[in-house]
This record gives C-alpha cells, sequence and structure tokens, in this order.
C-alpha cells in the first residue's frame, strides 16, 4: 500500500448529504474479478452523459477539479453497499483523501484498508474548507498526516485528530494481514479457549 | 472488575483476542462469515497472490444469491459474461480452499442473509461478518453481525479475526402495539425516518420493548436488517425462547446435550440491569401508520396518508438542494398526496422481506385481486427453501392467479446486479431496503414500503393504504 504522509493537491467540492455507494461505483462495474478500470465507473451517472461523452456540469469534469487528489464531502458519505469497488475506483482515479464531518462506518473501514485518508472536521470548519476550495484559484491545498493539519495557504490551516492505530498504518503502508499473523500464536490459543468454551462452534 | 455489561459489550469481551491500544481497537474473533460471489473474487485472488491459507474453511459458507436470473425456470446459465465469470470464479476458489458453496441449483440456496439463519449456520452469541452491509439481519438471532469490506473480507479468511474498534452503544426501546397491518418494517422505517440515514452512525443497537418481544423472529430480521440504513454497523436483541424455538432442528444447530448446553448459555445474553448505554431513543408505535419512502435516501419516507413534502420547508441550502433533487429524481411535486402515486412495477424480494412471512403477508392480499393493468408485478422468493414452502403452502398458486410473476430466488431487482433491472422512468412498489437513485436501474424510481404494502399497489396499481382494501390484512 502506498504511504500517505504529505500529500499536495487539489480538492473538489461534493457537499450533497447521504451520497451512497451505487452512485459512486453503479452496479454495472461490480461484475469482475479483479480491481482493474473502476476509474471510468466512479460517479459514472453524474461524470458522464448519455452519449459517454463528459457531463460539463459535473465538478471533477472542471478546470482545476478534473485532477482532484482529495474531495471534500457532505455528511454520511459512502452510505449504503459493502462494494470496496467504491473505493478502489476513487484511488484508481486519483483520489488520496476524503475530507467531511462524517462517513458511513464499512466505507471508512474500506478506505483506511486501501491507504485513502478520511478526516473528519467540526461542521463550521468543513463549510469553510468547501467554501475555500470552491474557488478555483484557492482549490490547492495539501494535507500534512504527521502534523494532523490541512494546510490551506501561507500561515493558514486546519488540525485534525486521527487515531494514533490508523495514522500508523496510512504512514507505514504497512501489511494488515501480514501485521495481524505476527499474532498467529495468540489467535491459536484464543480460538482453542473459545471453542471449548462453547463447544456448539467447532 | 466490571460492572454491568451491555449485550454488545459482552459479545465484544467475549470474542476480543487482544487490545489493540486504549482507543477501543481490538483483535476480533469472527465466529462465522458468509460471502457471496460478487465481493469475494478479489479477497480470495489477495490470498493466492500472498501465498496465504484459510484460516478456517468451516467458518465460511458461500452462497450465489447476487448475479444469478431469478427467471421462474431455472438452470445454471448465467447470461451475463461477467457474472458467469464471478460464478466460475467462486466455485475455484470454494473447491481450491475447501469452503462449502451453495450453487445456484442447489436446493438451499438462496439470499445470503436469509439462507444463514434458515441453515442454523447463525447462532446465538455468534460474531459474524459479511462482505454484504446487510449482514447486521443476523441481529435477530442473538449474533452480533456485520458487513465488511472485501479487503477485510481477505483479513478474516486469513486470520479468523478483524482489527475492529469498539462502537457507541444506541438502545431503541420500542413500546405500543402497532395495530392490524403493521409489520416490522414500518418500525424500522419509522425509526429511520426518525433518526435520519446517519443517526445511528458509529453506534452498535440494541432493540428491547415489548414491541420487539412480541415479534417473530422473522420479523426482527428486518429490523436488524434494515438498521444498516441508519448507519448502525450491527443491530441486535436478546436472543429468547422464539430463537430458541426457530433454530431448533435447523440443519446446523447443535443437537442432543450440545444443544441443551448452548440453551442454558444462551439465556445468559441480555444486557445486565443497570448496564450503561451511549444513548437511548424510545419510538411509540402505537399510532403507527403504513410507510413509505418519497425520496432517494431510507430517511426520506412518511406515513402512507402524509403528501410530498416541501424542500423550501427547509432553512438549510445544502439540505434543501438535497430534497429538491430528490423530488426532481422521483418525479414527485411538493404537497402530492402520497396514497395515488401511480406504479409500473411491484417487487417483492430481498433480505430485507422475502421471506415465508412476508410472502404470508402479501399473498393475504393478493388472494382473489388482480395486479393491475399496466403493473409488472414480480415475487423473488428469499431462498429456494422458502420458495418450495411458499408452494407447499398454496401462496405460489395465490399470486399466479393474481397475476404475479413467480420467480426464483437471488438477490435480483433489490440492487439489480443481475437481469431484473428497470428502464429510466419506471416506478416501482419495493419491499427492499434502499431507494437510492439508479438503485434498481439507471433513472428508475423506488418506493420502499412492506410486502403486504407492496402487493396492496401492485393491485391497485398506485400506493395505497393496504388497510384500506377490503378483506382480511
Amino acid at each position: 500500500m502506498q504511504p500517505f504522509i504529505h500529500v499536495q493537491g487539489v480538492a473538489a467540492p461534493l457537499l450533497a448529504a447521504n451520497v451512497d455507494t451505487d452512485v459512486i461505483m453503479p452496479k454495472q462495474f461490480l461484475k469482475g474479478i479483479d480491481r482493474a478500470g473502476l476509474d471510468r465507473g466512479v460517479f459514472f451517472d453524474l461524470r458522464f452523459q448519455e452519449d459517454g461523452s463528459p457531463n460539463p456540469g459535473f465538478v471533477l469534469n472542471q478546470a482545476p477539479w478534473q485532477g482532484a487528489a482529495f474531495l471534500v464531502v457532505g455528511p454520511n458519505f459512502g452510505c449504503g453497499s459493502s462494494r470496496e469497488h467504491a473505493v478502489w475506483g476513487l484511488k484508481q482515479l486519483g483520489i488520496r483523501a476524503l475530507i467531511g464531518t462524517s462517513f458511513a462506518g464499512i466505507f471508512y473501514d474500506n478506505c483506511q484498508r486501501n491507504g485513502v485518508l478520511t478526516i473528519q472536521l467540526k461542521p463550521d470548519e468543513l463549510k469553510r474548507l468547501g467554501e475555500r476550495v470552491s474557488q478555483p484559484e484557492t482549490a490547492g491545498i495539501e494535507i500534512d498526516l504527521p502534523g494532523q493539519r490541512i494546510v490551506l495557504g501561507e500561515g493558514e490551516s486546519i488540525a485534525f485528530q486521527i487515531e494514533a492505530l490508523r495514522k500508523e498504518a496510512l504512514l507505514s503502508g504497512l501489511d494488515a494481514i501480514g501485521s495481524t499473523l505476527l499474532r498467529s500464536e495468540q489467535i491459536r490459543a484464543f480460538e482453542a479457549r473459545h471453542l471449548a468454551g462453547n463447544p456448539w462452534l467447532a | 472488575m466490571t460492572g454491568p455489561r451491555t449485550l454488545y459489550q459482552k459479545h465484544i469481551d467475549a470474542h476480543t483476542v487482544c487490545e489493540l491500544d486504549d482507543q477501543g481497537h481490538v483483535l476480533l474473533y469472527i465466529d462465522r462469515q458468509v460471502a457471496n460471489e460478487y465481493t469475494s473474487p478479489q479477497a480470495f485472488s489477495g490470498l493466492r497472490e500472498a501465498g496465504r491459507q484459510v484460516w478456517r474453511p468451516a467458518a465460511t459458507l458461500c452462497v450465489v444469491d447476487h448475479v444469478n436470473p431469478t427467471a421462474p425456470e431455472r438452470d445454471a446459465h448465467m447470461p451475463d459474461p461477467g457474472g458467469a465469470r464471478q460464478v466460475s470464479y467462486f466455485e475455484e476458489n470454494c473447491r481450491e480452499f475447501g469452503i462449502e458453496l451453495f450453487g445456484v441449483l442447489d436446493k438451499r440456496q438462496g439470499i445470503e442473509h436469509v439462507v444463514a439463519p434458515e441453515q442454523g449456520f447463525i447462532l446465538p452469541g455468534m460474531v459474524v461478518a459479511a462482505g454484504d452491509s446487510h449482514t447486521t439481519t443476523y441481529g435477530a438471532l442473538g449474533a452480533f453481525g456485520f458487513g465488511i469490506g472485501t479487503s477485510e473480507i481477505e483479513h478474516l479468511l486469513a486470520t479468523q479475526t478483524l482489527v475492529y474498534k469498539r462502537l457507541k452503544t444506541l438502545r431503541v426501546t420500542v413500546e405500543g402495539e402497532p395495530g392490524p397491518g403493521l409489520v416490522a418494517k414500518d418500525i424500522i422505517m419509522e425509526l429511520i425516518r426518525r433518526i435520519g440515514a446517519s443517526g445511528a452512525t458509529g453506534y452498535a443497537i440494541e432493540f428491547a420493548g415489548p414491541a420487539i418481544s412480541a415479534l417473530s423472529v422473522e420479523g426482527r430480521m428486518t429490523l436488524c436488517n434494515m438498521a444498516v440504513e441508519a448507519g448502525a454497523r450491527g443491530a441486535f436483541m436478546a436472543p429468547d425462547d422464539k430463537v430458541f424455538d426457530y433454530l431448533k432442528d435447523k440443519p446446523r444447530a447443535p443437537r442432543g446435550a450440545l444443544w441443551e448446553q448452548g440453551v442454558a448459555c444462551w439465556r445468559e445474553l441480555f444486557s445486565d440491569p443497570g448496564a450503561q448505554f451511549d444513548r437511548e431513543v424510545t419510538l411509540q408505535v402505537g399510532d403507527l401508520e403504513p410507510m413509505v419512502t418519497w425520496g432517494t435516501s431510507p430517511d426520506q419516507a412518511a406515513a402512507i396518508g402524509a403528501c410530498v413534502p416541501d424542500p423550501l420547508a427547509e432553512p438549510d441550502l445544502i439540505l434543501r438542494q438535497d430534497l429538491q433533487r430528490a423530488l426532481r429524481y422521483m418525479g414527485l411535486q411538493p404537497g402530492a398526496a402520497l396514497s395515488g402515486i401511480p406504479i409500473s412495477h411491484a417487487f417483492i424480494g430481498s433480505c430485507t422481506n422475502a421471506r415465508i412471512e412476508d410472502l404470508r403477508d402479501a399473498a393475504r392480499v393478493a388472494k382473489g385481486r388482480k395486479v393491475a393493468q399496466g403493473v409488472r408485478a414480480m415475487i423473488v422468493p428469499g431462498s429456494t427453501q422458502v420458495r418450495d414452502q411458499a408452494e407447499a403452502e398454496g401462496l405460489a398458486q395465490v399470486f399466479r392467479e393474481a397475476g404475479f410473476e413467480w420467480r426464483q430466488s437471488g438477490c435480483s431487482m433489490c440492487l439489480a446486479m443481475n437481469d431484473d433491472v428497470l428502464s429510466p422512468g419506471d416506478r416501482c412498489a419495493s419491499s427492499t431496503n434502499r431507494n437510492f437513485e439508479g438503485r434498481q436501474g439507471a433513472g428508475a424510481r423506488t418506493h420502499l414500503m412492506s410486502p403486504a404494502m407492496v402487493a396492496a399497489a401492485a393491485v391497485s396499481g398506485h400506493l395505497v393504504d393496504v388497510r384500506s382494501l377490503q378483506g382480511e390484512v
């Protein structure tokens, strides 16, 4: 997994509430057995017109946001289906972080497992950031994960909170399964006790 | 020494391999996993690429449900090449890693969350995870179930554990006795309407109260299933005799002394008196009315007797724009009565509402009536076993005579990943769980409601209060 340390880029505003994973990655892109080609599916019905051409009215098709590295999103982003295809697609499109007030639980975990940073701000902070990145000349920001701040410009930044465990995983880009398997003996011992205590589970 | 604990705390404590920090992260042991053909392929590929094995193959059950057709005559053919590839890769993975599979021609096939309970694969006290958000369904059995993404499926297959953060706890106490014709679907839709689509985000819900005890186990499944539409990462209730009666003699349930031992243990699964919840909500359901959604989020719902709301009454600009967008998508005018909105389709199916009791409810409405002209009405049973039972009870005959299509089992038009897809502008009364834009087909409009309400809409040609139809509801 690509580590996330300092990342600079343009942030695109997508401030509607309850943007669900059906909208982020529609069903016709769920038929693969690998992760390839999902960038095409991201926000498909919003990004493309019926004839397949880009919809000029959608923010990710407009300068300077078409190469956005970050999305500034409305509450409950990523609700609905568990489909991780939504996160794979966003990542393939070049999205490195999502900044909002709240994220749906499964989507939030999926982002973390793919090295996509999710930042939760207070509503007034998000409003300020949303207004700022909606202006083309101030859409560029930097996320400083070690320093836990979003740098807006000269001497101006928004601090954010992140749990140490999540931060460390993002900074290092470590393989979560490999880390857990270092505890194999502990898992085996727990499992033996658990199945002995609840023999109908065995 | 620990003080009084909630049911959730008991489940998590009993499954914690070790604490990972002081922020509530634990390595959580998972008793069972259910997997489907569309969210699992990349997890198996990941195992192969890393040369890893499945930790405990017997803990996983694989079921084909999302991409298979539901045409009345069933064969193994998958008309869609992508779906066909997913099913064949799923079969290969199960073979290679030694995991049990219910393929599309298996008599036990069906929607994973209908199949796992009816097989007795899920038992009280378990912690269960699956690559599908509606894994919350298992809460009805006193198990704690939650949905995970594909990376987590891979982690779980490889280690039988997940890196998990403890949730906050929310107790929803449901009081009062719902009137005739009111069902679990109406209760959960009212809860979602009230607390919102993210009202339970970050929480595990425990349902409690007399109206919960009065519900059947299948009704409780509907409730727990849809709790995820309020953002809950899990929802359950203490198991009781109804649960034990439901599970007894199911194919995978323990038998004899082991069963007795299990039940004795499961009777201890409840929140201790005095246990503190992070939040409490009380719902009175004595004067509840049948619920329908009018928008594109499950919390955009109202009683069938109500009208479409006016976005201009919303002071917040962004919320107002959301409402306007929802009404534009739905093709509805502010102030229009919900009852009377004409439909083109009616769909009874999904892990929310396609179990035998749901079909009985719908059949009572359909009996002796005809699907209205211009409406295509479909019944997709939650499992092949439910389908067989409904045929034995004569329900299938009732539906066929009324003009409903009587189909095979699968997820079908709940998310339209197979060939059951609506066209732009179609309007569907649906017993499912999500009314998102494009959920049942690009440009299609979904109104969520109970199975009996769907049947009433099907025979009326428009949304209608099922209680207004003559005869038994």
